[in-house]
């Protein structure tokens, strides 16, 4: 069992990363990124069955994850290393030249926990069936997670995915989808409403979840434990997990406009005042 | 090597060769798994689904996903075969293939039939002629396109023993089969068919024959034609395009495909670097294709042996 409280310390933690990760080089997605901390945090720190090292591509016998909406990378990235993938100093290196912290999570430079590359949206949950699909063939009982966003759910591929899995009863896999109500141009109800999400998941044949704070921490552990246990059932499992975009830091909390923003020093330093250190201390 | 030697010995589609090497190497190998996007019977899958049914996965009609649950599957160590028309196979996905398969380096066989236009009455919305440029441009890409049934068996073999992500790009009609059976299909290396002094015809494909057909013609009028079939687009074998055009020094490219972007200007790309020479297209000018039968269309598209003979005779006055 996951001590709680050193992990609400690490979220605290994570988020100090984020914002001067994305500070630091004027780029990056802050927003998505601090709205799933918990959930990143969660589930590498309370969820997951992993080994990060060393990592192996192929996780056989080890939960997978997929991130789909690949351009919240600074969460990803600061809790893949603060769980040991890689080293904390290499945060520093984020979206700069010939670092494996690329802008948008990449295999290519080798970086440990990526097992695609992700960013252009909408195919992160393919991926996923494609890994719980070989499991099932390897009888690995472990499973695959994956994290979209719902911004992203507006790409068709996503609906042929969901289709797809019910159809051939992929149980073994939980999709996590980040509902933040939050895109570039909008909220999702201007841009292009995305309708009533619970049942168009479950009339496509999805055991769907709901969990309505997102950002608290023992409720998304437990609701991530509670879809593990709904895994196995015969159909795939999906969490409607609400959150805040820009949780945590006032100025960004609840609106698209911080969804690929980075703060300028005044801004930077209102920020690092409520987030404040932790004993894991910065990279 | 002589243009005599070749002979056919019937005709075939390439795709049954696919079908038929599909199922072989499935036996060989219990990694490899195959999926579809409701094209199982044009793509002469069913042999393999019928035998393995745990290993071959329905899509239904979409194809984006299909690449991304081959990617999946090749990132938990699996070898996915996807099969479909070409066209659906490339512009249909190919953000997908790009961001999932190549950029993430994934073991993906992408199987691709009813290439160019002998693909025929269905017209030019499936004769996708601008395939091989699309898979070729990205980074770490295989590109084959075999000539014939036996050839299309060997390389669908020979691509599993392969680690990294294929284009293998073959068609629909019945065509003449020439080459051997069960002859070990070599990634990357250039097949010399006939031996000759004046011209080379670097040729992909269905137009491998065709080729094949305008030398001998030509060998009438006494013009020596050297054929060799380039059934690996990428990687392209250099030295063996090179050797042959340092005798030659004059070129003609033949292939099912647009004029930009396929076989003839990767093999301009190589010579205008290393060797300069004049060269003829023999492909698609620019064009879209339409219904037709399949001899028909090649002839009213330029891809006819006429018109090999006569880009032979174009670059022979050129060089």
């Amino acid at each position: 069992m996951a001590d709680l409280s050193k992990l609400k310390e690490l979220c605290a933690q994570v988020r100090r990363d984020i914002v001067r990760m994305v500070y630091n080089v004027q780029s990056g997605h802050p927003g998505g990124s601090l709205g799933c901390t918990e959930f990143m945090v969660a589930l590498y720190g309370a969820v997951l069955k992993h080994s990060p090292r060393p990592f192996r591509m192929e996780g056989k016998n080890q939960d997978m994850f997929f991130l789909s909406n690949g351009h919240i990378s600074p969460v990803w990235y600061s809790v893949l290393a603060r769980n040991g993938y890689f080293t904390v100093s290499e945060l520093n290196t984020f979206r700069k030249i010939s670092s494996r912290l690329q802008g948008h999570p990449a295999t290519h430079e080798g970086l440990p926990g990526v097992r695609v590359a992700s960013g252009s949206l909408g195919q992160g949950i393919s991926v996923a069936i494609g890994a719980a699909l070989a499991k099932r063939l390897n009888a690995d009982k472990r499973l695959v997670f994956c994290l979209c966003g719902d911004g992203e759910l507006q790409e068709g591929q996503c609906w042929e995915a969901i289709l797809f899995a019910a159809h051939h009863r992929v149980d073994n896999l939980v999709v996590t989808v980040d509902w933040n109500g939050q895109q570039i141009d909008g909220p999702n109800d201007k841009v292009i409403s995305l309708g009533n999400l619970p049942a168009k998941w479950k009339s496509f044949g999805w055991d769907v979840l709901l969990l309505e704070q997102g950002n608290d921490l023992g409720k998304v552990v437990s609701g991530l434990r509670r879809a593990k246990r709904r895994t196995g059932k015969g159909k795939p499992v999906v969490i409607l997990m609400k959150t805040e975009m820009g949780y945590g830091v006032d100025y960004m909390q609840g609106s698209h406009d911080w969804h690929g923003k980075a703060p300028n020093e005044e801004l930077f330093q209102r920020a690092m005042a409520q987030l404040p250190e932790t004993a894991f201390g910065d990279y | 090597m002589k243009l005599d030697d070749i002979i056919s010995t019937g005709n075939k589609a390439t795709r049954e060769g696919f079908g038929a090497g599909f199922l072989e190497i499935g036996r060989q190998n219990p990694d490899i798994v195959g999926l579809t996007a409701d094209l199982m019977g044009s793509l002469q899958m069913q042999f393999f689904q019928k035998e393995f049914p745990e290993r071959f996965f329905q899509c239904g009609i979409s194809e984006a996903n299909m690449m991304g649950i081959a990617a999946g599957l090749a990132t938990a160590g699996k070898i996915p075969y996807t099969g479909t028309f070409a066209n659906f196979s490339t512009g249909r996905v190919y953000d997908q293939i790009r961001q999932s398969i190549a950029y993430s380096h994934k073991n993906v066989k992408i199987c691709a039939s009813h290439a160019g236009l002998t693909l025929g009455e269905d017209g030019a919305t499936h004769q996708v002629l601008e395939d091989i440029g699309m898979m070729r441009m990205l980074p770490g890409m295989t590109v084959i396109c075999p000539c014939d049934y036996n050839q299309t068996k060997a390389a669908t073999m020979a691509i599993a023993e392969y680690n990294g992500p294929v284009y293998l790009r073959f068609g629909r009609p019945s065509w003449p089969v020439f080459t051997p059976e069960n002859k070990k299909f070599r990634i990357g290396k250039a097949q010399l068919l006939a031996s000759g002094k004046d011209v080379t015809i670097f040729a992909t494909g269905h137009l491998v024959w065709t080729s094949i057909e305008a030398a001998r013609q030509l060998a009438g009028e006494g013009i020596s034609c050297e054929v060799i079939n380039i059934h690996t687009i990428k990687p392209l074998d250099e030295e063996a395009v090179l050797d042959s055009v340092q005798k030659t020094r004059a070129v003609v490219v033949a292939e099912e495909h647009q004029r930009t972007g396929g076989l003839g200007d990767a093999i301009a790309n190589l010579l205008a670097h290393r060797l300069p020479t004049a060269m003829e297209y023999v492909g698609v000018k620019d064009t879209f294709g339409e219904s037709g039968k399949p001899a028909e269309l090649l002839e009213k598209y330029g891809l006819g042996k006429k018109d090999l003979v006569w880009a032979v005779k174009d670059v022979l006055e050129r060089k």
